[in-house]
């Protein structure tokens, strides 16, 4: 039974933890390097980027999130963690922060400006739709969020939405000389998929609607074809039923 | 008949009142509850300079609070204490990349209004400063800026929510470096959702009245077995330890305020902090970053009745 990790360093691991509930599947929280062994994959939560890499070097877990990124294990970046997960960041706070890397793709940090300009839209996944089934939108709840800019030839694109006309302009000054960006495209990438990596910059985990997860799920279900033939729903609602036990349904989902 | 609304009494779900904008919602409940949702399991620092600023950042905390003075300084100078000077929180916002928040008068809505016009991240309608209004809190409905509020019980923290608080935390008594009163108020809250959670559903009527908090909130707690939105722990958290108290007894992070940059070595203890709060189930750990911070600030006994009570200014 695949065993599913989430990166519980800061942000919003329970509520990913509850949405893995809500589909029976059994959540394990990751905070040192050797948790994440005997994992089948991991999610990297939604958060605060600069604190997760904080708390990721003080506890020396980069090399140990390249290993598994690099062994091809599924993983999954929403909003900070797709941060984490590009090959480029621009848009950080003075002196960088440290990536875990394995996306091909250029991601803005705060491409959609401060919490004021958070906001929530229908967003048209088609290839979702026809793997989990559904109607052919979801709900995408964008917090301070990240954008990719551009990607790789090999990443596919997954979801885009218009790029607000409240916006900020970008104007990127990265180290050292100001590297002046404007981005004219009217409309920007907010999902990809290569190989094994799933990133989104909105927070599937906020919203009731657990398809993005079964996507992932299926996702590590073709690269583990072997001894998961079924996810044994007896055992693993048990599983979710002990949880809820000692520990409450998480927060309310507003619609 | 009415064909273009006028008359009609009232209109469930219906966003169409543009074009494109039917599709693209900004400052819902659910987006403001959703920056708090980032924040859990995280620190919030207060810092009165943009330097302070820095070092919260690097120390790892996932959101600062940027103030004139901090509430050690309030108590000792006294005085009215009102909003910080915008300029500052500016300085503050550009020094930084995390969110930041500041801090308003309850009932002070100008202020808040002129908090949401310089951009800050999160409001906090805080009784820390002196009241500006002693009936009534800020509506805040009428912000997109979403807001936390301090509570000493369930009612109190029902009630800010039906105000529109997108987050809660508990009052403590900021500026003590005595974390008594942070641990009474979260006791009295998850205690009373413990009661609620057990009660009989007929009963919670009469509840909701004895609470002084809107029914259908009181009913939504008991069904989650907690509040409804991100509850953070506030007012004398001064050690790595008071962080993981507050963690295990039920918080989803925690406000340091004056515990910081009132003790020997900021930088450290602020990362230690950080740390307590992420491993808080992990007393090896706690150990480890407990040891050699320096000094911790002085702090204040809650014993002596003629120390103020910040949390007593609002219901």
């Amino acid at each position: 039974m695949a065993v599913v990790g989430v990166l519980a360093l800061q942000g919003s691991y329970n509520e990913h933890m509850a949405a893995l509930r809500r589909i029976g599947v059994r959540g394990v929280e990751v905070r040192k390097p050797e948790q994440l062994q005997g994992l089948d994959s991991l999610i990297i939560p939604g958060g605060e980027s600069t604190t997760m890499a904080k708390l990721a070097n003080y506890h020396n877990l980069f090399p140990a999130l390249r290993e598994f990124v690099g062994a091809g294990k599924p993983v999954w970046g929403t909003c900070a963690g797709l941060i984490f997960l590009a090959n480029k960041a621009v848009g950080q706070k003075s002196g960088g922060q440290e990536l875990i890397g394995g996306l091909d793709c250029t991601v803005h940090r705060n491409f959609f400006g401060s919490q004021i300009q958070s906001f929530e839209t229908e967003l048209s996944v088609p290839m979702l739709a026809e793997k989990e089934g559904g109607s052919n939108t979801c709900r995408g709840v964008f917090i301070r969020a990240p954008a990719i800019l551009d990607v790789g030839s090999d990443v596919e694109v997954l979801a885009d939405c218009p790029v607000p006309a409240d916006r900020p302009s970008i104007t990127i000054t990265s180290g050292e000389g100001v590297e002046e960006e404007v981005y004219s495209k009217d409309r920007v990438i907010v999902a990809v998929r290569q190989g094994n990596i799933l990133a989104t910059a909105f927070h599937p985990e906020l919203t009731s609607d657990s398809r993005w997860h079964r996507f992932f799920l299926d996702m590590d279900k073709e690269s583990h074809t072997k001894a998961f033939s079924a996810l044994s729903l007896s055992s693993s609602s048990r599983d979710a039923q002990d949880g809820s036990k000692n520990k409450p349904i998480d927060l309310p989902i507003f619609e | 008949m009415a064909s273009d609304g006028t008359g009609v009494v009232a209109l469930y779900g219906s966003t169409n009142n543009g074009l494109e904008s039917s599709n693209h919602k900004s400052a819902t409940f659910s987006v403001k509850v959703g920056l708090a949702q980032m924040l859990r399991g995280g620190v919030i620092m207060d810092v009165v300079t943009p330097e302070q600023a820095r070092v919260a950042e690097e120390a790892g905390a996932c959101a600062v609070m940027a103030l004139e003075r901090v509430p050690a300084d309030i108590r000792a100078q006294g005085g009215v204490a009102r909003m910080s000077d915008p300029g500052l929180i500016r300085d503050i916002k550009r020094a930084v990349t995390i969110p930041v928040m500041a801090k308003a008068r309850i009932g002070h809505f100008i202020e808040a209004q002129i908090l949401e016009a310089i951009g800050v991240d999160y409001v906090d309608e805080s009784e820390v400063l002196t009241l500006a209004d002693d009936a009534h809190h800020i509506n805040k409905h009428n912000f997109r800026v979403p807001f936390v509020c301090g509570c000493r019980n369930i009612g109190e923290a029902l009630r800010r929510i039906r105000e529109g608080a997108a987050m809660i935390r508990t009052k403590g008594e900021a500026g003590t470096g005595n974390v008594i009163e942070a641990v009474r108020h979260v006791r009295s809250v998850m205690g009373e959702i413990r009661a609620l959670c057990n009660m009989d559903e007929d009963e919670v009527f009469s509840y909701a009245k004895r609470i002084a908090a809107p029914y259908d909130l009181v009913m939504q707690t008991k069904q989650l077995g907690r509040l409804p939105v991100v509850q953070f722990a506030a007012g004398g958290v001064a050690t790595p330890a008071d962080a993981a108290l507050m963690m295990q007894l039920g918080c989803d992070g925690v406000f340091v305020g004056s515990g910081i940059f009132k003790s020997g070595d900021p930088a450290r203890r602020a990362r230690a902090i950080v740390q307590a709060v992420t491993h808080y189930r992990d007393p090896n750990i706690l150990a480890e970053v407990s040891s050699g911070l320096g000094e911790a600030m002085v702090g204040i006994n809650l014993s002596d009745p003629k120390v103020e009570r910040f949390a007593a200014r609002s219901e």
